[in-house]
């Protein structure tokens, strides 16, 4: 196959990612636009940033008014997921021309990962296929995000922004099933799912997401060289 | 504005070193089994921690009763990406119940 027809492969397999994010791009859109971010904002951020729940997350900050650098490093603890998503891709992207790593990092949120690993299972996938792939669900994002900041003033009641907000809620769901493959994963969901109700409530911010995380991955390996001995 | 402005560039690169940093690296080298099963259980861990105090708690409370739309939802949007794996399904789904049970309670 030449390059172009990779490329659009890929872009082919990217359908249910773009019509996962037109609507959770659009709500993001929306929820930005009522938080007072102006459109070409809105789109900027969608476009270098490409991140659903650390876009969702610093719009809420935003609107409750909190600082940018706090609004930062709460995305930075968000987005620390991906640390492990980059690095479990990394055997398959050893044969992979290395200028090409920098483009397809941009591309890795949750969905995309979601997607490349299904299409690894498959067979051997080269770079433009990837990034056909990336391109295609980013300019999904890109799409709903600017409607969403368009028309989403048509919502501007804060029982939309309530409903819309549940997008991001819904996705995580969804995430969080598609992940638990086995028994172990899904005791470790039960766990730093309770562990982080109990922090959220006697530590103040946003550290209950990473403390549940490292806490719950931590006993994770320790029970498990516990039931290798 | 210009604050948006380095908002935005600020989320650019704290989005961006996280997915290309270990992919840069660990195509060179190899990753220790520990560490590895260590980050098998991040996602998991990530999301959980994400969406428990978020459907439990209205206002900071926990609260387990039909007023809390979001738990109720929730439990719908587990059902139906469990059942389905559909990722927009889930969301339309989840989007909807919260839209109806605003209007019933």
């Amino acid at each position: 196959m030449t390059a172009k027809e990779q490329w659009l492969a890929g872009a082919g397999k990217a359908l249910p990612v773009v019509l996962g994010y037109l609507p959770l791009g659009f709500a993001y859109g929306a929820l930005a636009s009522l938080a007072g971010i102006s459109l070409p904002y809105i789109v900027l951020m969608s476009l270098l940033v490409f991140a659903g729940s650390g876009q969702f997350i610093a719009v809420n900050m935003y609107a409750a008014g909190a600082g940018s650098l706090s609004i930062i490093a709460t995305v930075f603890l968000v987005n620390l997921r991906h640390l492990l998503m980059s690095a479990s891709l990394s055997p398959y992207l050893q044969k992979f021309p290395r200028q090409s790593l920098p483009l397809v990092a941009f591309g890795l949120t949750d969905e995309n990962y979601a997607l490349a690993c299904g299409e690894f299972s498959r067979g051997e996938r080269g770079h433009y296929y990837l990034l056909g792939l990336f391109s295609t669900s980013h300019a999904g994002w890109i799409g709903g995000s600017a409607l969403g900041g368009i028309f989403g003033e048509l919502f501007n009641s804060t029982s939309a922004a309530y409903t819309m907000e549940f997008a991001l809620y819904a996705m995580f769901i969804f995430l969080l099933v598609i992940q638990i493959s086995d028994k172990k994963l899904l005791l470790a969901g039960c766990l730093s799912g309770m562990l982080a109700l109990l922090f959220y409530q006697v530590i103040p911010g946003s550290w209950y997401i990473i403390l549940a995380t490292v806490c719950t991955a931590t006993l994770g390996v320790m029970m498990e060289k516990w039931q290798k001995s | 504005m210009a604050e948006v402005l380095i908002l935005i560039l600020g989320m650019a690169v704290v989005t961006y070193l996280p997915r290309f940093l270990p992919m840069y690296v660990l195509t060179r080298l190899e990753i220790p089994p520990l560490v590895i099963a260590w980050l098998r259980y991040v996602p998991v861990a990530v999301l959980a921690a994400l969406v428990v105090p978020g459907i439990l708690t209205v206002n900071g409370q926990i609260t387990i009763s039909p007023a809390n739309h979001y738990l109720l939802a929730s439990l719908l949007a587990f059902l139906v990406a469990w059942r389905y794996k559909n990722m927009m399904l889930t969301v339309t789904i989840g989007m909807a119940a919260v839209l109806i049970l605003q209007n019933l309670w």
